[in-house]
């Protein structure tokens, strides 16, 4: 199926409009070589955006200069340039609420600076779409890949989806729209990816035709109404109950909060279709030896899975995780059934996803949960990094020198 | 109440954090099990016709001429209150109403409770309210009042209410007037 019906729709760009699951599983596919912030550009091309604000802060990854360039070619309806890094996400918010569909981008003390925004998207149910380059956000100041910013993330009330590489990364973004727009979802989704090692650097992708595109979005269908500021009760939308205080207040907030979590919660079933299930596991199904992680971390550990096994003889599998709100709680207990040993490595220094890790695991697993390798401040990970600490857990001799 | 896990920690029991999420298209939510949107319609139909003080809140999205569904919707509002022997008490905008509301005549999100409190309301439906302020009032009314709460829902459902109708649109809601009568007749009212 091509389109939800027989007629052509077209969006503003000329493109066809096409289903997502047209565009994202059976649209034919090309190769390309390209970076990870070429990814973005070519998945905000296919994704009728309407809006996209972004901030120069140096150095910044080119993706969001190059969104501007899709503004220019007719591809994105508005584009603009924000005063900060707070002032984007405020302003991006605006385009959301009244209406239209939007991306951003933004990495390490950039995400900080805007930090106030996260928690104010899903509090006002917008379906805004954040690509974060994850780099750090340590003193002094780092500009280096290190995921310690989406640890801060983790309980704003945005879906936090990972991806491992560029091709993960261009088919999340697609699929985030389609997710966050849900009307029983609807909340942000900020799909994250590790800065430099994949912003920056090119990889092969595979890429639908460039004349397609997803359906654009419908606010219409939103859980709140649109603003109006002419029609009541349009006016009246998000009036700030809390600058009301009194007892109802506090009741009404506790019901929010608790409405835009489980707003992330109702997303398990459509990221499970558009994501081809929450996680991905790798290696042989019945070592003992388990890997968990996400994003580079996730690539590098299925670079030791091979070299453990062909070097080692030792087995060993990975379950990557592709989102983290909502945490793949289920998927991931049935994953490590039968591991004795499970490593969670990590680019940052505070292991926030092994504390992730042992929450859902607590009581379910009796495997042990060991917090490493862990990287950070810009180091890279290589995988005999990670061979390193299981031959150390095995007592077997360290060959690699490194 | 929930006593156990994460929905514990609130004041409001949270069907999610319970393990119930909206039903899948054509089906229908009862309580926590999925059913058939027929049974669910004859469920619901039976609980606005033998508790006391039933009552429909219709919300913005029939109360106001948006498009020709909207009026439509708005007329079927009418029949079925007729039908369910039901008041209809409407819930206009979304703004939090101070100095206070008047329960009588007006149902509001961030305190859906007072109304049914003083109307002593014990089913009522939901229709024409906007997800995330049906879903808001819908947590409130569950954990502060045993009124049985029905969604007529024109998207995926709220569940958190008793009993979720989604995908309700003028079809449905002919369907559910339909089937409404029938369980009236065999009650005898």
């Amino acid at each position: 199926m091509q389109t939800a019906t027989d007629t052509v729709i077209y969006n503003r760009a000329g493109q066809r409009v096409v289903s997502p699951d047209y565009l994202l599983f059976e649209a034919p596919r090309t190769k390309h070589f390209m970076t990870g912030s070429e990814a973005v550009k070519e998945a905000v091309k296919r994704a009728s955006v309407d809006a996209s604000v972004s901030y120069p802060i140096t150095p910044q990854s080119e993706a969001a200069h190059l969104i501007g360039e899709l503004w220019v070619e007719g591809y994105v309806g508005v584009y603009f340039r924000g005063e900060s890094e707070f002032g984007v996400m405020s302003e991006i918010a605006g385009c959301a609420l009244a209406g239209a569909r939007t991306i951003t981008t933004t990495s390490g003390p950039g995400t900080l600076r805007a930090f106030e925004n996260f928690p104010m998207w899903a509090g006002t149910r917008i379906p805004v779409q954040l690509v974060l380059m994850a780099r750090g956000v340590n003193s002094p100041l780092s500009i280096q890949p290190d995921n310690l910013e989406v640890g801060f993330l983790l309980d704003t009330g945005c879906m936090i989806w990972y991806a491992e590489n560029a091709q993960d990364l261009f088919d999340m973004i697609l699929a985030g729209f389609v997710v966050a727009e849900q009307p029983d979802v609807h909340v942000p989704v900020i799909t994250v990816v590790d800065g430099f090692f994949v912003s920056h650097t090119r990889e092969a992708i595979m890429l639908p035709p460039d004349d397609i595109a997803l359906p654009p979005y419908n606010p219409y269908r939103a859980p709140m109404p649109v603003i109006d500021a002419e029609v009541p009760p349009g006016r009246f939308l998000r009036d700030p109950f809390v600058m009301k205080s009194n007892y109802i207040s506090y009741a009404t907030h506790a019901s929010w909060q608790w409405e835009v979590r489980s707003a992330i919660e109702r997303s398990r079933p459509y990221a499970k279709h558009y994501l081809r299930g929450l996680i991905e596991e790798f290696g042989d199904p019945t070592a003992e030896l388990v890997f968990v992680a996400c994003g580079t971390a996730a690539a590098q550990a299925k670079e030791a899975v091979r070299l453990l096994e062909e070097e080692e003889g030792i087995k060993a599998r990975v379950v990557k995780l592709k989102t983290i709100r909502p945490f793949p709680i289920e998927e991931l207990r049935q994953a490590v059934k039968g591991a004795r040993y499970i490593f969670v490595p990590e680019f940052n220094v505070v292991g926030w996803l092994e504390r992730e890790v042992r929450r859902y695991l607590y009581g379910v697993s009796d495997a042990e949960v060991i917090g490493g390798p862990r990287v950070a401040g810009g180091m890279t990970m290589p995988a005999e990094v990670i061979v390193k600490e299981v031959l150390k857990l095995t007592g077997k001799e360290v060959k690699h020198v490194l | 109440m929930a006593t156990l896990g994460p929905s514990g920690f609130s004041p409001y029991p949270v069907a999610v954090y319970e393990g119930i999420l909206n039903p899948p298209p054509g089906k229908a939510l009862m309580f926590n099990e999925i059913v058939d949107e027929e049974v669910a319609m004859r469920e619901a139909a039976k609980a606005m016709l033998t508790r006391p003080n039933p009552t429909i809140f219709p919300g913005p999205q029939v109360l106001y001429a948006w498009n020709e569904e909207a009026k439509e919707k708005a007329r079927l509002v009418k029949k079925m209150a007729e039908v369910l022997g039901a008041k209809i008490i409407p819930m206009y905008d979304y703004r939090p109403k101070y100095p206070k509301i008047n329960p009588a005549v007006e149902i509001n999100p961030n305190h859906p409770n007072l109304t049914i409190w003083h109307n002593k309301i014990k089913a009522c439906i939901f229709v024409g309210v906007h997800c995330h302020y049906a879903n808001v009032a819908l947590k409130i009314i569950r954990a502060e009042t045993d009124c049985f709460t029905i969604a007529m829902c024109g998207m995926a459902g709220h569940e958190d209410a008793m009993i979720t109708l989604r995908d309700q649109h003028v079809e449905e809601m002919e369907k559910f007037i339909k089937i409404a009568e029938e369980v009236k007749k065999e009650l005898g009212k």
